[in-house]
């Protein structure tokens, strides 16, 4: 069987889009995943049969579709669900990775692991219930991380009788409060996770409601990286040194394109040294590029020959902020060991690392009223402002302007576990 | 902000540029890491990616295969032939030493050899002192793989704890461990099987043979076609077949299965795969049916 190449080639690729659903067991968050995968047919028939067996096993009447999600042995044993789990789907024009973040008391740590990746964040809120503390407590860290859209999915329309008015006024209620948080890009859309309206088909029931369905929203959301107007950032990974005859004085830096572009010829500086210089070639491969632009994996040479290596950052020439040995930022605390001033850490930013100390936590986040409270230290779950010292100075961008080089993460010397998420002021 | 947006990268580009930045957080992180390789699809695409990561120097590791001994003898040509085109080392180390050396004990003597795989590789690790060995695992294989990370922390016994893994966040990648403890790296954790195929075709990836349409013996056993081979001979009362098949994973024969196709070429099977109706792992691993969670229990041993 051969098959013309154009069918390989149509329908136009849409590129990759990273989304992640917040919500509490009950909102349906599984469901609607499930849902998601069922309709857009990205569940094969042997998946398909095995969790129908399980659902009659455990006497329910329909498939339990979120039964998909629920992935370690524990998880089945105890019926939650305990890690972020990434799930894949395809509509043929788009590839989405979904990172699922489980609902229960940990729910910080995950949500926030999850949505550091994120393009897009659905948040669901059950039609019955509207706007509760844990809406605006998930709003509130879908911004904090700095996902850029937020999709507010009013879900069991089927339980309020399909009623405008209830989506209306959870769709006010929810304005209010994401004004104050300064919350721009939502959208809103009314669905039944369980019987399938608006999700990927229109259904029947939701007629008054003349905006697009979940999977149209998701088709037509930017994905991160095609932001045009953000500046270059260039962690150096690698040096590549071949020190073969073939290639005697090749030197390239390996590394990804955070965010902006780069072209043959750009005047570069390397940060922290300061020392300014011009890219001389850019290759992908063994192929030759004139330009490179943010989330691209490539190798940089440049014109003369400089000391640069792993850790250092190359920004365009007059542009890029200032290294720094102090920094301010908000942390998520990720570990059951409190954070403390006493203990030693490591910071990880971009692809440099350096022993840190904190100099002040200066409050927490009370996630039920978000009030900043005062704070002699960060607990598991906690958010708090941090002010940290470092023993190698960094070039940061504020996280609000470059989640990349913005962010960072802490890590407790003596364990070498990841400790703490953080995000620079 | 201004809106202005640009075409964004294709998906395969994506998880391409991603699948590079992971092998280079390897290469920048960890003192003594290796690829593990098999001949298989998913670590050829491994290969290529490390090509556009490190070219023109050559790997900064070498290439391992843990060898079951119940390979097709395609694919370890196919294996060998690959090392050596590319000029990279590679070291090969067998189940069946571990058998002699008394390490594995095996309950029959056609016992699938997955699972003896760990102890022939926990062996590799502390001969070498690997820190990171590189696998080509994907998280939409299994649902134990689901929850793994990028870069996933093992014990020093080898284990993984799906309960206590390290967060990870944005693609700030902790390699960090004590000395005796090993990372296990995936760069195409994101990607489906679709990808891996996708990427072939448009890399022009050569394959062993074995994963295109080609005539063989086999029988029907339960839902599954079973090779025959001298490992795997027919049981009382089965009726040998020759049927036209092909391998959607190639691991060991006595657990492997083919799947009945016609697609003789990469372009083939990416239209075949868009519209399968069974999983990779359902149609093909005998090994992973045994329960729910044998990939899982496989992995806390040591498994990659």
């Amino acid at each position: 069987m051969s098959l013309p190449a154009e069918r390989l080639e149509a329908p136009p690729d849409r590129g990759l889009l990273r989304f992640t659903t917040c919500g509490s067991v009950d909102d349906g968050k599984s469901t609607l995943i499930g849902r998601l995968l069922l309709d857009t047919k990205s569940i094969l028939a042997d998946t398909l049969h095995a969790i129908e067996r399980t659902s009659r096993r455990r006497g329910l009447e329909a498939v339990d579709l979120s039964l998909l999600t629920d992935g370690l042995e524990a998880e089945r044993e105890q019926g939650i669900t305990i890690d972020v789990a990434h799930r894949y789907f395809s509509t043929g024009t788009r590839k989405y990775v979904i990172a699922d973040a489980p609902g229960h008391e940990q729910y910080t740590r995950n949500m926030v692991t999850a949505a550091s990746t994120a393009d897009l964040a659905i948040l669901l809120v059950d039609a019955r219930k509207g706007v509760l503390t844990q809406t605006r407590r998930h709003s509130y860290i879908a911004h904090l991380v700095g996902v850029p859209h937020l999709v507010i999915a009013v879900n069991k329309m089927d339980l309020v009788d399909w009623s405008a008015a209830v989506f209306e006024r959870i769709l006010a209620d929810y304005r209010a409060f994401a004004e104050k948080l300064g919350i721009r890009d939502v959208r809103f859309l009314p669905l039944s996770a369980l019987r399938g309206d608006m999700v990927v088909e229109r259904g029947a029931h939701l007629d008054w409601y003349r905006g697009p369905t979940l999977l149209e929203l998701l088709e037509e959301a930017p994905a991160a990286h095609a932001a045009a107007d953000v500046p270059f950032r260039f962690p150096v990974q690698w040096v590549c040194r071949p020190h073969t005859d073939a290639h005697h004085d090749f030197r390239g830096l390996a590394g990804r394109v955070e965010s902006g572009t780069i072209a043959v010829g750009d005047s570069v500086r390397v940060l922290p040294s300061g020392l300014v210089t011009q890219v001389k070639e850019l290759r992908l491969g063994d192929v030759a590029l004139r330009e490179a632009s943010s989330a691209q994996s490539v190798m940089i040479r440049l014109a003369d020959e400089i000391d640069v290596g792993r850790g250092d950052l190359l920004v365009k020439a007059g542009e890029g902020p200032e290294p720094t040995r102090a920094v301010d930022a908000m942390v998520c605390w990720l570990s059951e060991r409190p954070l403390s001033r006493s203990r030693r850490y490591v910071v990880r930013h971009t692809t440099r690392e350096t022993k840190a100390q904190v100099a002040e936590i200066a409050w927490r986040v009370d996630l039920a009223a978000l009030e900043q409270v005062p704070a002699d230290g960060l607990a598991l779950n906690d958010i708090g402002r941090v002010s940290l010292r470092l023993a190698q100075p960094i070039a940061a961008d504020r996280y609000a302007d470059n989640r990349a080089t913005g962010a960072f993460i802490v890590v407790d010397e003596a364990t070498n576990d990841t400790v703490g998420a953080g995000m620079i002021l | 902000m201004s809106l202005a947006k640009r075409e964004a990268l294709s998906h395969l580009d994506w998880l391409e540029a991603e699948a590079i930045h992971v092998l280079r957080e390897v290469a920048g992180q960890c003192s003594n890491p290796v690829l593990l390789f098999s001949g298989g699809k998913d670590s050829i695409c491994l290969l290529r990616l490390a090509e556009k990561a490190f070219r023109p120097a050559r790997f900064p590791f070498p290439l391992l295969h843990v060898d079951t001994g119940h390979n097709y003898p395609e694919v370890v040509a196919f294996r060998d032939r690959r090392a050596a085109e590319l000029g990279e080392r590679l070291v090969v180390r067998s189940v069946e030493d571990s058998i002699r050396a008394g390490k594995v004990v095996l309950s029959h003597p056609l016992e699938p050899r997955n699972r003896h795989q760990s102890v022939t590789l926990l062996d590799a690790i502390a001969e070498f002192g690997f820190d990171a060995c590189i696998g080509g695992a994907r998280r939409d294989e299994e649902k134990a793989r689901a929850k793994e990370r990028i870069f996933s922390f093992r014990d020093e016994f080898g284990q993984w704890d799906p309960k206590h893994q390290r967060p990870e966040l944005w693609s700030l990648y902790n390699a960090r461990i004590h000395k005796g403890e090993n990372i296990r790296a995936f760069p195409i954790s994101n990607w489906t099987e679709l990808d891996v195929w996708q990427y072939v075709a448009r890399e022009g990836l050569e394959l062993p043979s074995i994963y295109f349409a080609h005539r063989r013996p086999v029988v029907r056993r339960g839902a599954a076609l079973m090779p025959v081979t001298e490992l795997t001979p027919p049981r009382a009362g089965e009726v040998v077949e020759e049927l036209s098949v092909r391998f959607r994973t190639v691991g060991d024969i006595t657990c492997t299965a083919p799947v009945e196709s016609t697609a003789a070429t990469v372009e083939a099977i990416v239209a075949e795969t868009a519209v399968t109706t069974v999983t990779e792992r359902g149609a093909t691993r005998l090994d992973d049916q045994t329960s729910d969670a044998s990939m899982e229990q496989r992995k806390k041993e040591g498994y990659f």
